[in-house]
């Protein structure tokens, strides 16, 4: 043992681990802020009626799902910048990885809960004298938020433990932290210390979602 | 007003209506009756815009929605059919709003009404279908009955100029049908115009001014209640029935 029977080290160890730990929460807000928003637009797209819109669409979602993650986090962060006239900086790319992979996931959770709705919706909308945009956002929307919050869930809670993989990139992320001390120190109690932070965080996690879950429970 | 001529509209190979014509004059309430898949949906979805008609015009107020089997451009119809109110078999209420928001999300979006006004009217229609004390109540909180007058009131709460209804209540047990073709009586007696697709014979006969027959498509009889049901071809529907 290294730091659980030295205090001080541990203190040491838990603050930069915590350093760590807020890098990885800022992949996490960045990742879903954006890729929520994404995965509807793609969701949208995938459902066009322009096979153009369609099929590149259908070949996004296709490639993103069917490749590893860190394939393509190592991708974008050293292929891009060659084909591309910018250069990514290591979060940016990591960044982008997380929200273009996981707008392809939320697009097809939603994209399954907008062909969920009964198109009776649709023309109750119509018939009332909505365009078709009003009907989507006041009538469908709303109702597709419940139906897909628990895949939504599953997703978000993933994508809690794929931020690790932004490691693979050097950024200094919790999991790249606590791989780094356990080289230095021999020890594997940096890896203790950050199991039980992506336990916590995840805890919370889940019970931010059950808890829009319970809001959602006004209807059936 | 409302002039159908010569519609005509097919799902694939399948022809549904057959150069159907009708005409519904303010005050009038029109039933329409016939066999399964003998088109009366189709007919009314087409009146509504709910399905495109391969040909034929249909007018409201001498105003074109579709003219030779040419559709107006999206806002135009839009307009035109906020004339034309819809009730589904299924009801189709909002069920994540409650049964006042589901009275008042179209008047404050479509038609630009306040709040205040939108709820005020929604509370008087809620107290003519009955249900004025179910305001706070969601679709899944009420019986068929109770939910098929709540999409009555919320098409009225548009003020249409024509209410069109398919098989009203059709989804539902027998016993709440009456608390639903009652409302729908009260509004003929009040002289709205009508048109009612309905398997209910007794209905038909008593509260319509004018009935409508169809078979594969086309309108076999069309008159009076009891001339169209004193027509061998729809005597012999009814004895089915
Ligand atoms: N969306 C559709 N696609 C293909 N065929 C359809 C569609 N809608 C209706 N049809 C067909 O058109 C015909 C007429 O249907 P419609 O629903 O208008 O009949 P209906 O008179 O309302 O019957 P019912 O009394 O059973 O409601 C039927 O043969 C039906 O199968
Ligand atoms: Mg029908």
């Amino acid at each position: 043992m290294k730091y659980f029977n030295n205090p001080e080290k541990l203190w040491n160890l838990v603050q930069i681990l915590l350093q760590g730990l807020q890098v990885t929460g800022r992949i996490f807000l960045l990742t879903l802020v954006l890729s929520i928003p994404l995965g509807m637009l793609v969701a949208k797209g995938r459902m066009s009626r322009l096979a153009i819109v369609r099929a590149p669409i259908s070949i996004y979602i296709y490639v993103l799902r069917s490749t590893p993650l860190m394939l393509q986090v190592m991708f974008i962060y050293f292929l891009l910048p060659r084909i591309l006239p910018f250069n990514f900086d290591r979060f940016t790319a990591a960044i982008v990885a997380f929200t273009i992979n996981y707008a392809a996931y939320f697009a097809e959770i939603f994209r399954g809960g907008i062909q969920s709705i009964p198109v009776g919706q649709w023309e109750a909308g119509q018939v009332l004298g909505m365009t078709h945009a009003q009907t989507f956002f006041r009538i469908v929307l709303p109702q597709v938020c419940k139906r897909v919050l628990l895949p939504v869930t599953n997703e978000v809670i993933t994508l809690v433990k794929d931020t690790a993989l932004a490691s693979t990139i050097a950024v200094t992320e919790l999991m790249s932290l606590a791989k780094k001390h356990v080289s230095t120190s021999s020890s594997i109690e940096p890896y203790i210390i950050a199991m039980v932070m992506y336990l916590i965080f995840n805890g919370i996690t889940e019970q931010v979602c059950r808890l829009v879950e319970r809001k959602l429970n006004y209807y059936q | 007003m409302l002039l159908a001529k010569n519609i005509m509209k097919g799902f694939g190979e399948l022809s549904v209506l057959k150069d159907i014509s009708l005409t519904v004059n303010p005050g009038e309430t029109v039933a329409i009756i016939g066999r399964s898949g003998s088109g009366k949906s189709t007919l009314l979805r087409c009146l509504n815009n709910l399905e495109r008609v391969e040909g034929g015009t249909i007018e409201i107020d001498g105003q074109k929605m579709v003219e030779n089997g040419v559709y107006a451009p999206d806002r135009e119809l839009r307009r035109l059919c906020l004339k034309m109110g819809y009730v589904f078999q299924n009801f189709n209420l909002f069920p994540h709003m409650n049964v006042l928001r589901n009275l008042t999300e179209a008047q404050t979006c479509v038609l630009g009404r306040k709040k205040e006004e939108a709820q005020t009217y929604a509370r008087k229609l809620l107290q003519k279908v009955g249900l004025a004390d179910r305001e706070g109540a969601y679709p899944y909180q009420l019986s068929g009955g109770q939910q098929q007058r709540v999409a009555i009131a919320r098409a009225l709460a548009l003020d249409p100029e024509i209410l069109c209804f398919d098989e009203p209540t059709s989804a539902l047990d027998p016993e709440l049908t009456q608390e639903v073709l009652s409302v729908i009586k009260g509004l003929a007696q009040e002289g709205r115009t009508m048109i009612v697709v309905t398997h209910e014979m007794a209905f038909a006969r008593e509260v319509a001014n004018r009935v409508i027959y169809m078979a594969e498509g086309v309108i076999v009889a069309e008159g009076d209640p009891e001339q169209v049901f004193g027509d061998p071809r729809v005597k012999a529907f009814t004895r089915m029935e």
